[in-house]
């Protein structure tokens, strides 16, 4: 009984996790289909913002995707393909925006904030280091009555 | 400078603050449109009232127009409509239709109850203009001058705000200019 239970659960997961938006396309080969599919993935819906046109259902996005295998069908690169649907719709479409002087900051931030780390980091050592040079833990006086304090420990000990 | 470094966060937390707060309020969904500055797309497609006849983009030559992208399966198109029949009527402004993904027994129903605001009406059954404009929703409207150029798209719905603060005076420049 568990056994069928187990079974029936099974199925009904994998039927959850494959229900995604199912068009009916045909490709040439496998490379083919998944050109089509890392294209669709990388191409934001305008109508359904923050979801893929692979994965929205919007009608618009319905239209988009049947644009993108129609171009490609016709020989289009990914480029191509990318640029004709950014003239309708705009950059927005774009999940990966292409580097130029309004997005530079965009793309630039991950690597401006590892370099301020880094230099935050650097700073912090540099300046224990200086500061451990320059102001020992124990000055010259002390050092000697811990000197002073320890031999005498010695030669009580041994005596 | 250690004295500086404490008033550090309180900069980076204002920094924050001053970009956050110039978010708010902003509708996300309203897009730029991507062809405002280029002329409306090469089109081949039915006039909606006379079937036989074919329209083409030389429709928006001459005047300066509103292009108003609609359908009867569209909600909000009925909101405005009411509105696009004043501005026909008491502006005297041109507006070409654009019937998008609607089928033409519908839509002449409706004109028919609703009154017909519209110049020339573009039937679009597919929505092939509608996807070469970039329209992903209805109702839309663009600013088109006389010379076919895009020069401005509203997403959503016109109202008597929307007229007076954005596209009366859009129109009057064109008119003026043009």
């Amino acid at each position: 009984m568990p056994r069928i239970v187990f079974i029936a659960l099974v199925v009904l997961i994998c039927g959850v996790a494959t229900a995604e938006v199912a068009d009916v396309y045909d490709f040439e080969d496998r490379a083919q289909e998944q050109r089509y599919q890392n294209l669709i993935a990388e191409l934001r819906c305008p109508k359904c913002q923050n979801q893929n046109i692979a994965d929205s259902n919007a009608p618009i996005a319905k239209d988009m995707r049947d644009e993108v295998y129609q171009m490609m069908k016709g020989g289009a690169g990914n480029q191509e393909i990318v640029e004709s649907l950014v003239g309708r719709f705009g950059e927005f479409v774009r999940y990966k925006p292409e580097f130029d002087s309004r997005t530079f900051l965009l793309w630039a931030t991950p690597v401006i904030a590892v370099f301020g780390g880094l230099l935050v980091v650097v700073v912090v050592i540099v300046r224990s280091r200086r500061a451990g040079a320059e102001s020992p833990a124990l000055s010259a006086e002390e050092k000697a009555r811990v000197d002073r304090m320890l031999s005498e420990k010695e030669q009580g000990g041994s005596s | 400078m250690k004295r500086f470094l404490l008033f550090l966060p309180l900069l980076v937390a204002v920094a924050v603050g001053v970009v956050l707060f110039a978010g708010i309020g902003k509708d996300p969904t309203r897009l730029e449109s991507a062809l405002v500055g280029k002329p409306v797309p090469e089109f081949s497609l039915r006039d909606l009232r006379n079937p036989d006849d074919l329209l083409d983009q030389s429709l928006f030559r001459g005047q300066a127009t509103l292009l108003n992208v609609w359908g009867t399966w569209c909600p909000a198109c009925r909101d405005e409509h009411d509105d696009l029949m004043w501005l026909a009527e008491e502006k005297g402004v041109a507006i070409i239709g654009l019937n998008y993904k609607d089928n033409r027994e519908d839509a002449l129903v409706w004109l028919d109850r609703l009154g017909d605001p519209y110049r020339d009406i573009i039937y679009d059954p597919k929505g092939t203009l509608g996807f070469d404009l970039g329209v992903y929703g209805a109702p839309e409207t663009f600013v088109i001058d006389a010379g076919g150029v895009v020069r401005y798209r509203h997403v959503g719905v016109i109202n008597e705000a929307v007229w007076e603060q954005t596209l009366q005076p859009l129109l009057n420049e064109l008119q003026g200019g043009g």
